[in-house]
């Protein structure tokens, strides 16, 4: 990664209303050029950094930089980011032509420059042929393009999208987000995208960062997020989870549901209270003589691609599997899975002391 | 199927019958009035005498022009109060404040103010504690399109607050994030997206505004004669209830033009 300046950085923002604290304590800094997305729950303060980001906020304490500079005092109409809002905020007054216009016109352009860029921008979106039409004429889906280029007809060097995919339908949405994802590489600034969607969060990402009760949890690439949740809340919101109690015994021996399994985790305590996660795509169904784990299928469902099993162990623990294989409801089966698939959480660690012991200890496999 | 027609028919029977009780027999009978003679038979000379006459048409004149003055500075006042209340907490208290005096009679109004604005009222008396002798503030134009004014501003207030309330505040933000300062958005954004509720401000104040005739006595003292004063004085006064009734008629065409005027011309733009 080359050493650039962030774009956008925060330094321990923080937001209050009265007693209720909205975020606490956020550090992040954004790269130009890439793709972000701020993941999270309602309620989990993701919203409120896009707000902080454009201005429509201010923060109670901590510094906001753009480009080096602090604008926690520079007005939202000053600011060189744009955004494209939840339920679009289309001016119900003008047509897609004049929405689109509307940043350009502020800006005292020309009247020949706003009209290329608005058909500039039109184009991206692929609504050339909409220009002459009312808002109210156009489909959710339409209006979110509108929405789109109405926000880049400025130019911003950032792009702020708050959830602007939630009010359309799954196979829209879908679309839109090969398409954003394809916008943002064709024009190189940076997005910065809000949602409670995992799986938008996963597919369309550069860097996640997920967030809940006005905290950053965990950021990271998608693949990193995934694999190595650093704890409870992060696993159980990315995907489906099991998460049992844990013992780790040793470095790569843990001790879960009675019974002891080599894995791949090391750097803690010996004997340390952990939770252990096995991701339901990773277990797999076999006999019971090469079982690791003995369960009695509860509960199956056809998926399409894979059958969603919900099995019981004999200690009363719920495993969710995703099989390629079909079971019988009540019947025993094991449960199988590599020593790699098991994923580790300590109890309050920090996402730097997560990284520092995995650096330690994947230092010690290549001595 | 029947039945049920039949039923729909029957909660119909008191809104026509108000109908054709207070709306439909009263015009026609107006209409009718105003084309008679005093003796009973058809003539258009009520209407040859109303364009005829310098002082009628010096009437409409006046009426239009003070109805205008009304409405103007009921809308410059009312406008940006509207806008103020829309931004405060608790905006329906306030507002319920603006409405609340249109609670209270006309006349008992009219009357507080004589009472505020006569040469021994509250108004010169406190002059007179910086030694300003009593003015003359009643029966002047000032004091009429005070008074009227004061009367009409909750009915310009009120469309307009609620169109503004209507607007999603969503839109103010997406005005600001695209570079529009605070004027601008309120130019751009806004006042358009508020238009409805100033036409219906402008109809419910300046339609009725043509009319005013109590306020013209009282607080006017008939130095103010507008068509609503015309037209007490012909049924009231001299008895001509046939030149009332064509005056009566020209009020009514010119509310209808006032109408067609401040209507919402084309159907777009409404969302949903």
């Amino acid at each position: 990664m080359a050493e650039q300046t962030p774009i956008i950085e925060f330094k321990s923002v923080s937001l209050a209303y009265g007693d209720t604290e909205i975020l606490k304590g956020i550090d992040l800094s954004l790269e130009q050029g890439k793709f972000y997305t701020l993941l999270g729950p309602s309620g989990s303060g993701k919203t409120t950094i896009l707000n902080l980001i454009s201005g429509q906020l201010a923060a109670t304490s901590g510094d906001i930089l753009f480009e080096n500079k602090r604008i926690n005092d520079v007005p939202v109409e000053k600011r060189t980011v744009n955004t494209v809002f939840q339920d679009y905020a289309l001016f119900p007054n003008m047509n897609v032509f004049e929405n689109v216009a509307f940043g350009p016109s502020i800006k005292k352009m020309s009247k020949t420059d706003i009209e290329r860029q608005v058909h500039d921008m039109l184009k991206l979106v692929k609504l050339d042929q909409y220009a002459d039409r009312d808002i109210s004429e156009l489909s959710g889906g339409q209006r979110q393009r509108v929405a789109i280029a109405r926000a880049l007809a400025n130019d911003p060097k950032v792009l702020l999208l708050d959830e602007p995919l939630s009010a359309l339908d799954y196979k829209l949405r879908k679309d839109m987000q090969y398409e954003l994802r394809e916008i943002q590489q064709r024009l190189g600034i940076t997005f910065v995208f809000v949602t409670h969607d995992q799986e938008e969060a996963l597919a369309m990402s550069d860097w996640i960062f997920v967030m809940n009760d006005g905290v950053i949890q965990q950021n990271g690439t998608p693949e990193d997020i995934y694999d190595e949740p650093i704890n409870h809340f992060v696993a159980d919101f990315i995907g489906e989870s099991n998460i049992v109690d844990g013992i780790m015994k040793t470095d790569y021996v843990v001790h879960f549901v009675g019974k002891d399994f080599e894995n791949v985790d090391a750097g803690m305590r010996p004997n340390e209270r952990v939770e252990v996660v096995l991701r339901p795509e990773d277990l797999d169904l076999t006999t019971i003589e090469n079982g690791k784990l003995i369960v009695t299928i509860d509960d199956q469902s056809f998926r399409g691609d894979y059958y969603e099993i919900t099995a019981i162990d004999d200690d009363g623990n719920e495993w969710q599997v995703q099989a390629t294989n079909s079971a019988q409801v009540g019947e025993r089966v094991g449960l199988t899975f590599d020593p790699e698939d098991i994923h580790i959480m300590r109890f309050n660690e920090s996402e730097d002391d997560f990284d520092a012991r995995l650096e330690s200890y994947e230092d010690d496999d290549e001595e | 199927m029947k039945s049920k027609q039949q039923r729909q028919l029957f909660y119909l029977v008191p809104y026509g019958a108000w109908l054709l009780l207070f709306v439909i027999a009263p015009l026609f009978l107006l209409l009718f009035q105003s084309l008679t003679s005093a003796n009973g038979g058809l003539t258009l000379h009520n209407y040859a005498v109303y364009f005829g006459s310098g002082t009628y048409l010096r009437m409409t004149f006046n009426s239009v022009w003070f109805a205008f003055l009304i409405t103007l500075i009921t809308l410059v006042i009312s406008y940006p109060m509207a806008y103020l209340l829309n931004q405060l907490k608790r905006k329906q208290f306030w507002l319920l404040l603006v409405i609340l005096p249109t609670w209270i009679n006309l006349l008992l109004k009219t009357y507080a103010f004589i009472g505020l604005l006569s040469k021994t009222g509250t108004v010169n008396n406190f002059m007179s504690f910086f030694g300003i002798a009593p003015q003359q503030l009643l029966f002047s134009d000032w004091s009429f399109l005070l008074v009227a004014a004061y009367i009409e501003i909750p009915f310009m207030i009120l469309p307009i607050f609620n169109s503004l309330a209507e607007i999603d505040p969503k839109l103010e933000q997406a005005s600001r994030d695209l570079g529009a300062n605070k004027w601008q958005t309120l130019r751009r954004v806004i006042l358009p997206l508020s238009m409805p509720g100033v036409k219906a401000g402008i109809q419910a104040v300046f339609i009725p505004s043509l009319s005013l005739f109590m306020i013209t006595r009282l607080i006017g003292g008939n130095r103010v004669i507008t068509l609503g004063t015309a037209i007490e004085e012909h049924f009231l006064v001299t008895q001509n209830w046939q030149l009332g009734s064509t005056i009566g008629v020209i009020l009514i065409v010119a509310m209808v033009v006032t109408m067609i005027l401040t209507r919402d011309r084309v159907k777009k733009n409404t969302r949903k």
